[in-house]
């Protein structure tokens, strides 16, 4: 139940690491990590761009956190279920969900599986094992803890993943779902992306406490804190989680300390409430710098690769962009289907109710046609 | 003094007077000092009154229901603040179990609980089925909440006032667009709690309305004007308590009503006002009464499905026009959803 003593930060300053931890990760794993990073920080950067322009209502960045999503992400096998708060798009990226479907989801098109229904970012993936984002916090926790407890039932051998934000600890549910796990002794993880802001709400204001991972003990489950922007030191922490929650040990709470580099969301202004002077103190110590530097330091990265990279990168998001622009918005009757396994007469009313009206209108462009061909 | 000012200004004064007047009021909720200010709903407060008296909280909507309703036991006048009445939902334990039942189970021991919840409610950028939800017809469900939903800016202060100095809890519901609308606000004019508003006259049908609706009975209201219907506009108002006098003469007198609630109508307080029209104006009415309201679906995301899902101007001028057995006029010039169009948010 104790703690083990893992480590903070792997990463040195310089891109280096103690030996010991080199075989954490082999170059193929850390390259398609990096790149996958790289990839994430390209698409946040167009996604922001998009929504400026007006092509896009909503994003939400992950930019500064990559490494602590994917990273997880990395750690789990690919049925194992993670529970997303809503800035963990690289956890998608890692299991290679199709990158159209994550665009179509964004846009809101007729081919997004959601229907055009959920805010964009509120991702629904579940051949991918990524249940569904909601917008009320936190109420990802107890589900985790719920579907942990029947993988085990069902002995699926599955470990359940769940993520939320430093502001989400304050929730209820957070509270209610780790005393569960810790009750039940649950295959689940929760971890926290400690990024020091739940909007404007600068983590001072959240919690008394100088550490959220020490709430662990409260539940009776081991809470290890880790430098989020040090993907080693992450998979590190996850990697023993996991294997703790594989054999039947239970659930363990890690917080990943790392900054929310961008907006909240793009209805936010950060630089309202907090200096230039933090922002470029945790640019220093950005998750995605640090890896690079570790990738020269092993002498698998140079400036070429990386302008290949990006190049690479670019070409796949613009025809994204090009591609999920071309589909139609869902068709309008579809707003009927779904609410039921099958249509109440209620809702078939309404529905028929909306045909006639499209009918009528179709028939008057039509005549308004025929008019004006003969005039 | 009379002022023309906005929606959201008016909010602000009133919380401001208030917390001169009565120094036991205070306000807190997410956001609520924050550079954003509730959608400008609490600027100047931080400034003027500290914040002791106006503070942002952990994200914990239950525990800060039930610390308002302590706060409410130990004297003071609490105003809790929800940039969206979903997020209300967590709290509800608090608000349903406590908060609206205390002073009856307690025997009237506990006779004030002066508590306000004040919530964002309606249609932004595609905010999907859980950032746009109304819930009147919910709240005033349960006995001993008040429910208010004002729709001009005067409304806004004078009912706002009203509502923090009542000693029952009351729950105060804002449209997101209306906090942009400019009118008269005279500090000296009291709209008591419990008065529907006759906010336009006419002979030939009369449109009930409740918050945002209200702006579009004066579109549909306009058109119609101009094939000669002359349409009365009841805002509601004050859901509970329900001012059904006003309602029941305005019908009595047009003989047709269309009921135009923002939220959805089954089961909601549309659902409500038409059984109590039915009721009290059965000689007098001449149509059965119609109601206008959200599809009965959860809200969608994309601005097609969206436009769909929300009744606008045009759904009550083709209601209106069944009602009177006219032919549908010629909408295809005009404009709907306008203010959707140009919203460029936040969202
Ligand atoms: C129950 C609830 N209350 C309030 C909100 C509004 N809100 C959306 S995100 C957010 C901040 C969450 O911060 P945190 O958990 O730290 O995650 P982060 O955004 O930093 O990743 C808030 C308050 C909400 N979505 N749900």
């Amino acid at each position: 139940m104790s703690e083990p003593n893992l480590p903070f930060s792997i990463l040195n300053e310089d891109g280096s690491c103690p030996e010991r931890y080199r075989a954490l990760l082999n170059d193929a794993d850390l390259l398609a990590i990096h790149d996958m990073i790289l990839f994430s920080r390209h698409f946040d950067r167009r996604m922001m761009m998009l929504q400026r322009q007006g092509r896009l209502g909503f994003y939400m960045t992950s930019t500064g956190e990559e490494s602590t999503m994917i990273g997880a992400t990395f750690c789990l096998k690919p049925d194992d279920p993670i529970f997303l708060s809503y800035r963990e798009i690289g956890c998608l990226l890692w299991r290679k969900v199709d990158l159209r479907l994550i665009m179509n989801q964004l846009i809101g098109n007729s081919r997004d599986l959601c229907k055009g229904r959920q805010m964009p970012i509120h991702f629904c993936f579940r051949e991918w094992g990524f249940p569904s984002v909601s917008s009320p916090v936190g109420t990802q926790l107890p589900h985790a803890c719920g579907y942990a407890y029947a993988a085990r039932e069902l002995a699926t051998g599955q470990v359940c993943l769940a993520f939320l934000g430093e502001g989400t600890a304050s929730e209820g549910d957070f509270h209610t779902a780790l005393n569960f796990a810790g009750v039940f002794r649950v295959p689940c993880i929760y971890l926290i992306r400690n990024n020091g802001y739940a909007i404007s709400t600068p983590e001072a204001a959240q919690t008394a406490a100088k550490s959220l991972a020490a709430r662990a003990a409260g539940y009776g489950m081991p809470g290890l804190q880790v430098d989020g922007n040090d993907l080693l030191a992450l998979v590190n922490a996850m990697r023993w989680a996991v294997a703790r929650a594989r054999d039947g040990e239970g659930p363990t709470l890690i917080e990943a300390m790392t900054y929310r580099m961008g907006a909240h969301s793009t209805a936010d202004d950060p630089s309202a409430y907090r200096s230039e002077e933090e922002t470029a103190r945790w640019a220093k110590v950005d998750n995605l710098a640090r890896l690079e530097h570790h990738v020269r330091w092993r002498g698998l990265y140079d400036e070429a690769r990386k302008q290949e990279a990006l190049a690479r990168h670019e070409e796949t998001v613009r025809a994204l962009i090009a591609d999920s622009e071309c589909w139609p918005p869902p068709p309008l009757d579809s707003l009927f289907e779904d609410v039921f396994e099958h249509a109440n007469a209620h809702l078939l009313e309404q529905r028929e109710e909306y045909l006639r009206f499209l009918a009528w209108k179709a028939r008057r462009r039509a005549g308004e046609m025929a008019e004006a061909a003969r005039g | 003094m009379k002022r023309n000012i906005q929606f959201r200004e008016a909010l602000s004064s009133a919380l401001a007077d208030e917390m001169t007047a009565d120094p036991s009021v205070f306000v807190f909720g997410l956001d609520v000092p924050d550079h954003k200010r509730i959608f400008g709903s609490t600027a100047g407060l931080l400034e003027k009154f500290g914040p002791e008296r106006v503070f942002d909280t952990p994200l914990s909507e239950d525990a800060m229901t039930g610390a308002a309703l302590g706060a409410a036991l130990a004297g003071l006048r609490p105003v809790h603040v929800h940039i969206r009445v979903d997020f209300a939902l967590l709290g509800m334990n608090q608000i349903i179990n406590m908060i609206s039942n205390l002073r009856y189970m307690t025997g009237g021991q506990i006779g004030k609980l002066p508590i306000v919840i004040r919530a964002v409610i309606g249609r932004g950028w595609g905010q999907s089925a859980q950032h746009s939800k109304s819930l009147q017809g919910m709240f005033a469900h349960f006995p001993g909440l008040k429910v208010v939903m004002p729709s001009s800016p005067q409304d806004a202060y004078s009912l706002l006032r009203a509502s923090i100095r009542d000693d029952n809890p009351v729950i105060f519901l804002e449209h997101r667009w209306l906090y942009d609308v400019v009118g008269e606000v005279d500090d000296a004019h009291a709209v008591p709690l419990g008065l529907a508003n006759v906010r336009r006259h006419g002979k030939d049908i009369t449109l009930v309305c409740t918050s945002w609706m209200n702006v579009e009975a004066h579109k549909a209201a306009d058109l119609l004007a101009r094939r000669g219907v002359e349409a009365e506009i009841v805002d509601v108002r004050s859901i509970a308590p329900l001012d059904a006098a006003t309602i029941l003469k305005s019908v009595r007198r047009t003989g047709r009503c269309i009921v135009a609630d923002y939220d959805w109508s089954f089961c909601g307080f549309a659902a409500e006002l038409a059984a109590q029209i039915h009721h009290g104006c059965f000689k007098e009415l001449k149509a059965p009464v119609e109601r206008v309201g959200f599809a009965h679906t959860p809200c969608p995301t994309t601005r097609p499905l969206e436009n769909l899902f929300y009744p606008s101007a045009k759904t009550l001028v083709r209601a209106a026009e069944r009602l009177l057995g006219l032919d549908e006029m010629d909408l295809s010039q005009e404009k709907f959803y306008t203010y959707e169009v140009n919203f460029k948010g936040p969202f």
